[in-house]
C-alpha cells in the first residue's frame, strides 16, 4: 500500500516535471512544425542562469526566503527571451519554408553551438542550487515524507497547462492562433501577422523551456550534458502525445512518468528502455501521437 | 565490350582513391594512416544515410546498426574467440541486415519527423540495454583483440593498424562504395527520387514505394554495421556511447549533410574533413568543438545545399 502512495506520488512529482520541460517544445511544434532540437540548449540555460542566481544571491544573503523563486522566474525568462529571439530572429527565419528536416538539422546546429557557449560561459564544473527546494519544508503523504517543493510542482504544473490551454483556446490571440496552426496562407490573407505569431510562440516556448531548466536547477546538479539528455526525454515525452499538442503532452508526461517510477520502483536497469519502448510502440502503431490528428497522407 | 572510354568516372575514382591510400601506406605516419582508416569507417555510416536522403529521408539513429555491427564483431570476437575480420564483418553486416529487415516493416511506412524520431527511438532502446547490461561492461563497454585475415595474423610488436587492417578497410570500403554507385544508378536507386519528389506517382507506375524504402533502409543498416566493424576493430573498444547514443546518430547525419548526396565518394570526403577538423579542434580549440560543428552545419545548410559535392559539380559545371 505505501509502495502504491509511493509510487503515485513519486510519478506524478515526475510526470509533472517532464510537462514542464516539454511543453515548450510541442507548442512550437504546433504552431511552427518545427521540432526544436535547441530546446535541450534552452532547458540547460534555464538552468544554468537560475543556479548562478540562486547561487550568488545566497552568498549575500543567507536566508534569503522567496527571493530565490523570482530569481529563478526572471532567469527564465531573460535566458527565453535573450536567446529564443537569438535563435528565431538570426537562424530560424532563414529557413522556413524549407523541408521539415532541414529545419531540424539547423536547430541540432543551434543546440550543438549552444552546448560550447555554456561551457565557455559557466565552465566544466557544476553548479548546485539546492536552497529553494527547502523552502516549502517536508510534507509527509501516506506516512511517507516528501519536499514540499517537489509536490508543489505539481500544482503548479497543472496551473501553466491550463493556462497555456485557455490562452490557445479562450482568447482572441489564441484564437487567431488556431487560424495561423490550420493554413498559414489563408490566416495571412485575413490580415493575420503569420511571423509575428511565429516570433512570440517561439519565445513563449523558449521562454517555458527555459522556466523547465530554471524549476529544475533545485532538484539536480547543473553540469554541461544536461540539455542533450533532457532533449531525447523531450521528445519521447511529446511524440508520444502527439507533436504539437498541449494535451497530448500531459497525457504522455504522465505515461512516461508512470512508466519510470514504475521501472524504478521494480526492475531499476529498464528505466530508460521503458521510456523508448512505449515511444516506439506509439510511433509504430500511431505515429501521429495519442492525441496527434492523423495528417492526410500521400502514401 | 568495355573500354576504358566506358567506365564511369566514379568508378575510376574509386579505384584510383583505394590504389592510391594503399600505395602510400610506408609514407603515411600512424596517425595520419589511422584517420584514414576511421573515416573510411565513419563514411561508409554516412554513405547509407546518403541512401536515405537520396529516398528523402533521414534517420536519426542510424547510431543503432552501427552498434549492432560494432557490438556483433566485439561480441564475437570476445565469447566466440572469432578474430578473422571478414568473418566479423560478415557478422555485424548479417546481425544489422536481419534486425533492419524486421524492423523495416514498421518504419517503412514512416516519412520525415516520424521516420527520423522512430529511428532514434529504437538506437534509444539498444542503447537503454547495453548501458544496463552488466556482462557487456554497462557504459564502459569491452575491448576487443587484434584482428587477423585467413589466418595471417599480426606481430605482437605491430600495433592494432597493420597493413592487413588498413588493406582490408581500404578494399572492403572501395567495393562497397562501387556497389552502391552501381545500385543508386539502378532502377533501385531511381525510385528513390521518386520516393522524395513524388511518392503517388512512383505507385501509379507500379513501383512499390515501401518495398523501396524497405530495400533502402536495409543496405543503410548493413553498411553502417560494416562502418561499425570497422570502428571497432580501429579502436579496440566498443561502448554504448560511442555507439548507439543519439550525439552519434547525429554526428553521422551531419556528416551525411556535409558531404552532401550528389556523389558515393561525398560521405568518404565529408568523413576525412570532420576528422582532421576533430583532431586538429580536439587539439587547439576544445572547447569549441561542438560550435564549430553547429557553425559549420548551418552555413552548409543556408548557404551549400547540396554539401561539400555541390561545389564538385559546380567546378566540373565551368570546365565544360
Amino acid at each position: 500500500m505505501m509502495a502504491l502512495a509511493a509510487i503515485v506520488v513519486d510519478s506524478l512529482v515526475y510526470a509533472s516535471w517532464l510537462f514542464i520541460v516539454s511543453i515548450g517544445l510541442t507548442l512550437i511544434f504546433g504552431v511552427m512544425n518545427v521540432l526544436n532540437v535547441a530546446h535541450g540548449s534552452l532547458y540547460a540555460l534555464g538552468a544554468y542562469t537560475a543556479a548562478w542566481g540562486v547561487g550568488m544571491y545566497v552568498g549575500g544573503a543567507p536566508d534569503a526566503g522567496y527571493v530565490l523563486l523570482a530569481i529563478m522566474l526572471v532567469a527564465a525568462i531573460v535566458v527565453g527571451v535573450l536567446v529564443g529571439i537569438l535563435i528565431e530572429r538570426g537562424v530560424l527565419r532563414w529557413v522556413y519554408g524549407r523541408d521539415e528536416i532541414v529545419i531540424v538539422l539547423a536547430t541540432y546546429a543551434v543546440f550543438l553551438v549552444l552546448e560550447d557557449v555554456m561551457k565557455l560561459i559557466f565552465g566544466p564544473e557544476s553548479y548546485i542550487a539546492f536552497q529553494p527546494r527547502f523552502l516549502f519544508g517536508t510534507v509527509s503523504v501516506a506516512g511517507i515524507p516528501y519536499v514540499g517543493y517537489d509536490l508543489l510542482l505539481v500544482p503548479l504544473v497543472a496551473l501553466i497547462g491550463v493556462g497555456i490551454w485557455a490562452a490557445i483556446h479562450r482568447t482572441r490571440p489564441g484564437k487567431l492562433l488556431i487560424a495561423v496552426i490550420h493554413d498559414r496562407e489563408i490566416a495571412s490573407a485575413l490580415g493575420i501577422n503569420v511571423a509575428r505569431f511565429f516570433t512570440v510562440t517561439f519565445l513563449c516556448g523558449a521562454i517555458l523551456g527555459a522556466l523547465g531548466g530554471a524549476l529544475s536547477a533545485p532538484l539536480i546538479s547543473v553540469v554541461p550534458g544536461i540539455g542533450v539528455e533532457l532533449i531525447v526525454l523531450a521528445f519521447a515525452v511529446v511524440v508520444i502525445g502527439g507533436l504539437g499538442s498541449v494535451e497530448g503532452a500531459a497525457i504522455g508526461a504522465l505515461l512516461v512518468g508512470l512508466g519510470r517510477t514504475a521501472a524504478v520502483f521494480f526492475r531499476p536497469e529498464l528505466e530508460l528502455f521503458v521510456v523508448f519502448v512505449v515511444m516506439t510502440v506509439v510511433l509504430a502503431v500511431r505515429p501521429e501521437g495519442l492525441f496527434g490528428k492523423p495528417q492526410t497522407r500521400r502514401i | 565490350m568495355t573500354t576504358l572510354r566506358n567506365i564511369r568516372p566514379t568508378t575510376a575514382g574509386i579505384a584510383l582513391a583505394a590504389a592510391a591510400l594503399l600505395g602510400l601506406w610506408p609514407l603515411l605516419p600512424a596517425w595520419a594512416a589511422h584517420t584514414a582508416a576511421v573515416s573510411l569507417g565513419g563514411g561508409l555510416v554516412a554513405l547509407g544515410l546518403m541512401i536515405l536522403i537520396r529516398f528523402g529521408l533521414v534517420s536519426f539513429g542510424q547510431g543503432l546498426f552501427f552498434a549492432i555491427g560494432g557490438y556483433a564483431a566485439a561480441l564475437a570476437n570476445q565469447f566466440l574467440g572469432i578474430t578473422d575480420m571478414l568473418v566479423l564483418s560478415v557478422a555485424g553486416i548479417a546481425a544489422a541486415g536481419t534486425i533492419a529487415w524486421a524492423l523495416g516493416y514498421i518504419v517503412r511506412g514512416h516519412r520525415g519527423i516520424f521516420f527520423a524520431m522512430l529511428n532514434l527511438a529504437f538506437s534509444m532502446i539498444l542503447f537503454g540495454i547495453l548501458a544496463k547490461t552488466v556482462a557487456l561492461g554497462s557504459t564502459d563497454g569491452f575491448s576487443v583483440g587484434v584482428p587477423t585475415l585467413l589466418g595471417v595474423a599480426p606481430g605482437p610488436e605491430a600495433g592494432r593498424l597493420t597493413f592487413v587492417l588498413f588493406g582490408f578497410i581500404v578494399i572492403s570500403s572501395a567495393l562497397v562504395a562501387w556497389m552502391v554507385d552501381r545500385i543508386l544508378a539502378s532502377p533501385v536507386g531511381y525510385a528513390g527520387q521518386g520516393v522524395r519528389e513524388n511518392e503517388l506517382r512512383l505507385r501509379y507506375l507500379g513501383v512499390s514505394a515501401r518495398g523501396a524504402v524497405h530495400l533502402a533502409y536495409i543496405m543503410a543498416a548493413k553498411l553502417a554495421a560494416l562502418g561499425g566493424v570497422f570502428t571497432v576493430l580501429l579502436i579496440g573498444h566498443v561502448t554504448p556511447e560511442d555507439t548507439a547514443y543519439w550525439t552519434k546518430s547525429g554526428e553521422f547525419v551531419f556528416v551525411a549533410i556535409l558531404g552532401g548526396a550528389g556523389n558515393v565518394a561525398a560521405p568518404f570526403i565529408a568523413q576525412t574533413v570532420f576528422e582532421l577538423v576533430r583532431t586538429f579542434a580536439l587539439q587547439y580549440v576544445p572547447e569549441a568543438w561542438q560550435m564549430l560543428l553547429g557553425i559549420t552545419l548551418l552555413l552548409v545548410i543556408l548557404f551549400l545545399p547540396g554539401g561539400l559535392w555541390s561545389l564538385v559539380d559546380r567546378l566540373r559545371g565551368r570546365n565544360a
